[in-house]
């Protein structure tokens, strides 16, 4: 292992030439080039010209656009806190089930994943649509009760349908949809390295599940808390397809505003700002990461 | 040990076994029933009206749908080709040698993974229309080529981790017993590496062809009216409106992957599952 490159430079070389070079031409440089674009202005119709401005940047901090970067932190936190409750008793589940049962808990929760996410979302669509199952199941009950009054002379209201689809819920039911998979397996992951004499030992000691669970496991298992809280906000903050299918005109989110940059309003540097803004925001997001697992890291050798 | 669970047997005890019955339904329930409704008589895609093949007759003869189709597979076909060999050309690399940069180049090609989507497709799409434009007059399937290579470009990294993690397994006194026993560089990599690199190959290749094939996003930059994926042209149907027609198809690609995703852990023994759990990390 960790054999010098000089000592066999034909074999490095021809390892690392078509990779490092794809890797640079075909996708640091469009990255680079969006960069410049972020600092360019659109001189015609085709033609930008990059001179080192700043005022794509200063549109994009624009309260219009604060509030939509501001929206989509706002959803994705919601929609992380939502897998991470919903997805901690999951991955408790699948930790303590038996080997057999374990294998089979995991491929339950991973295969909707390998299901094509526009396909996932379509799916929420017929669920979720005024004529959609939640209001035609709400409707049967509805219908029924309506049915009861009438015998005593009451009949209720006409059933008016929820509207469910094309609105902020929709976006969050539809991201916590599926984002959730990618919560449960890093918590699965640190749940299942965790010292089980810790838990034996605290019921042993007269502490509830409850009790056992606040103190011991959530404590232990702070950092696939940490990694399955990333996995889940990142994506959750760029997401087009959720927002664009089932938002309403009102939850746009960052990634459409991109879009829409790049397809109608043709404001090429603009939108390239944009996308930069999402990307620096991503890289916080790992650094602050990284510095917490690093800090605990420490905490515990010393 | 009769009924009472043991102190940590949660999976016995009702409420942990209500909850997962609640996200498995929530998981689930959307999928089956947008897979059942493709076999319903009724248009109107919510009550049940008995049985038909009718929508999937109209899926097969949607000549757009099927040319879309047969372009995904393409796509997904050579980008998975072609990103195996850069990913295990990568792998190798970093497990063997020790050189200036690596330190770079890992976080380099960290990059594609964490990139948002929708700023690789950008990205790409102004690569395809500024720098390289990219003729799509040429034929059939070189016309697909910006979209081959976005897709390269983000799946080789993930195929990379893959192998370098069945690399790391590696007994390196079989690399010097080898050696001592006449074999070249190159018959080395042939008879002894890439036997041992093989669960990881597949499992990369597995996840190179789902990622393409489920890729809409930076796609959906990339593509133009002429080179329509599957994802792109179910896009344009459901923005329509929901029909059976489109269910049909869904169902179709569903199958496909569930397929393939079984076929991999068949031939594999389960490798894929971990890798994938690890890939969420």
């Amino acid at each position: 292992m960790d054999e010098s490159w000089r000592k066999a430079k034909a074999v490095f070389a021809t390892l690392s030439a078509p990779p490092v070079i794809w890797l640079v031409v075909f996708f640091l440089a469009p990255l680079a080039i969006i960069w410049g674009y972020s600092f360019g202005n659109n001189k015609s119709l085709t033609e930008i010209a990059v001179d080192g401005t700043f005022a794509n940047y200063v549109h994009a901090i624009k309260p219009l656009y604060m509030g939509i970067i501001f929206k989509s932190f706002w959803f994705a936190l919601i929609t992380t806190a939502l897998c991470l409750v919903v997805g901690f008793p999951v991955a408790i589940a699948i930790t303590f089930a038996s080997q057999r049962s374990k294998a089979w808990l995991l491929l339950l929760i991973m295969l909707p994943f390998w299901t094509n996410l526009l396909i996932r979302t379509y799916a929420l669509m017929a669920v979720l649509r005024t004529e959609g199952y939640i209001n035609l199941t709400l409707a049967f009950f509805y219908n029924g009760l309506s049915r009861l009054t009438a015998l005593t002379g009451h009949p209720l209201a006409m059933f008016q349908p929820l509207e469910l689809l094309h609105n902020n819920f929709a976006v969050v039911f539809g991201l916590v949809y599926v984002q959730l998979p990618f919560m449960v397996l890093p918590l699965y992951a640190a749940l299942d390295r965790l010292d089980r004499s810790l838990l034996e030992a605290s019921l042993d000691l007269g502490a509830g599940h409850l009790t056992t669970f606040a103190r011991v496991v959530i404590p232990l298992a702070v950092p696939g808390i940490i990694s399955g809280v990333l996995v889940t906000l990142i994506p959750s903050v760029g997401a087009y397809l959720t927002p664009d299918l089932l938002g309403g005109p009102s939850s746009q989110m960052i990634a459409n505003v991109i879009e829409r940059q790049f397809k109608t309003a043709n404001d090429w540097p603009f939108g390239a700002a944009l996308s930069f803004l999402l990307m620096y925001m991503t890289f916080l997001a790992i650094a602050v990461q990284t510095i917490l697992s690093r800090g605990r890291r420490g905490r515990r050798e010393a | 040990m009769t009924d009472t669970p043991g102190p940590l047997e949660y999976l016995r005890r009702w409420p942990i076994r209500a909850w997962l019955a609640v996200v498995i339904l929530y998981l689930y329930a959307p999928l089956v029933t947008l897979m059942a409704f493709s076999f319903n008589a009724s248009k109107r895609n919510i009550v049940w009206r008995g049985f038909t093949l009718d929508w999937y007759r109209a899926a097969f003869a949607d000549q757009d749908l099927i040319v879309a189709f047969g372009n995904s597979l393409t796509i997904a076909l050579i980008s998975t080709v072609v990103s195996v060999v850069l990913g295990a050309l990568t792998a190798l690399l970093l497990w063997r040698f020790r050189f200036p940069a690596k330190a770079l180049l890992e976080g380099a090609l960290g990059l594609p993974i964490v990139v948002p989507e929708i700023c690789m497709g950008v990205a790409m799409l102004v690569f395809f229309t500024e720098v390289i434009p990219w003729p799509t007059s040429l034929a059939w399937p070189l016309n697909l080529g910006a979209i081959i290579i976005s897709h390269i470009s983000f799946s080789f990294s993930f195929v990379a981790i893959v192998i370098r993690g069945c690399l790391a397994s590696f007994n390196r006194e079989l690399e010097e017993a080898a050696k001592d026993l006449g074999a070249g560089e190159w018959r080395i990599f042939w008879d002894v590496l890439v036997p041992h690199m093989q669960p990881g190959l597949i499992a990369g290749a597995l996840l190179a062809f789902t990622l393409s094939l489920d890729d809409f996003v930076i796609t959906f930059f990339t593509s133009g009216p002429d080179t329509t994926t599957f994802p792109v042209k179910v896009y344009s149907m459901v923005r329509f409106s929901v029909t059976p027609e489109v269910n049909a198809a869904s169902t179709i690609l569903i199958v496909l992957t569930v397929a393939l995703t079984a076929f991999a852990l068949k031939i594999s023994g389960g490798t894929v599952v971990a890798v994938e759990a690890g890939e969420g990390l």
